[in-house]
């Protein structure tokens, strides 16, 4: 493509130009006024913010979950090197803030619903799997074992805790022994309600006989705390179960009691 | 904001966007590894004890 006459620009290339206009730069962006400035300034923190705070909430519902999932086989797998590490050591008399002592199963929640639960209630314990409330039974004790865990986010352990029914079984494994505990019924004798939705204050529901705050201890119970309702903190899930029988010893039952099977 | 740190960045388009691709990676990870676990247990969205 070459032109005739030998000139290799443009043709719009040779049309002169138009003189140029006084003060303006051609390369320099355009001036925009200070409120202009702010506005888009502005405008940039707003839609920041909005998609942090959706980042936000990924984190919290699915990031920590992965985390705590991760932590929970770590734990899990401790567990059972200290259990096959030193068996036969008799009922759990004390645990240390933190440890990982047992693990909880519930058939209703998954047929391979199990979590390593910890001493403690703090955020650093409930972060890793379900909390023991300090100062509450052990399991297969007389009086009150309870546990607090999460609803949403940390590995949601009590997600579905609204899903429990009269009857169905709650797993205690200790290092030694099986605890099959039973969700009350709604006319259980004892006046206890399987299942009730409390202020977050209501300390009794945790105490030796639920909801009697001071009494002694009147059975072996079961209490799991979760918030509710869901992505709230407004109030507290709460079920209780009662121990079904005794301890079942691991050597007896390697696989667990059939309570684990339980199809419903 | 965005405009002044794009014009800030050295290079072409290309390099521009592979600075503000990393630049936008390292705040994510600042976020999610520092800013919100720190964050989340202050916030009053997950207490799930009785006290």
């Amino acid at each position: 493509m070459t032109d005739p006459d030998g000139d290799r620009t443009q043709r719009w290339d040779r049309v002169p130009g138009l003189p140029p206009v006084p003060g303006a730069r051609a390369d320099a962006p355009p001036r925009r006024g200070l409120w202009r400035t702010l506005a888009l300034g502005a405008g940039e923190l707003l839609v920041t913010a909005g998609v942090v705070l959706l980042l936000f909430a990924v984190y919290a519902v699915f990031v920590t979950d992965v985390v705590t999932a991760q932590r929970q086989d770590e734990l899990s797998e401790q567990l059972r090197e200290e259990w096959d590490s030193a068996p036969g050591r008799g009922a759990i008399t004390r645990v240390e803030l933190g440890d990982a002592f047992a693990v909880l199963r519930i058939p209703r929640l998954g047929e391979d619903y199990t979590r390593v639960v910890l001493e403690g209630t703090e955020e650093e314990q409930l972060s890793q799997g379900p909390g023991h409330y300090t100062d509450t039974a052990m399991p297969g004790e007389e009086g009150n074992v309870a546990f607090a865990g999460h609803r949403v986010g940390k590995g949601s352990p009590f997600l579905q805790l609204d899903a429990m029914r009269p009857g169905d079984p709650v797993v205690v494994e200790t290092a030694d022994s099986w605890f099959v505990y039973r969700v009350l019924a709604e006319d259980d004798p004892s006046g206890i309600p399987g299942m009730q939705i409390v202020r977050p204050t209501a300390l009794e529901v945790i105490s030796p006989t639920p909801n009697a705050a001071g009494a002694a201890p009147s059975g072996a119970y079961l209490t799991l705390t979760t918030c509710h309702p869901r992505y709230s903190a407004r109030q507290r899930l709460v079920v209780h179960a009662r121990l079904d029988g005794g301890a079942l010893s691991k050597a007896q039952y390697p696989d667990g009691p059939d309570a684990l099977h339980e199809n419903r | 904001m965005y405009g002044w740190i794009w014009r800030h960045l050295p290079g072409g388009t290309a390099s521009r966007t592979v600075c503000a691709l990393v630049l936008l990676t390292a705040v994510v990870a600042l976020l999610l590894f520092v800013v919100f676990p720190w964050v989340e247990p202050r916030l009053p969205f997950d207490d799930v004890t009785v006290d």
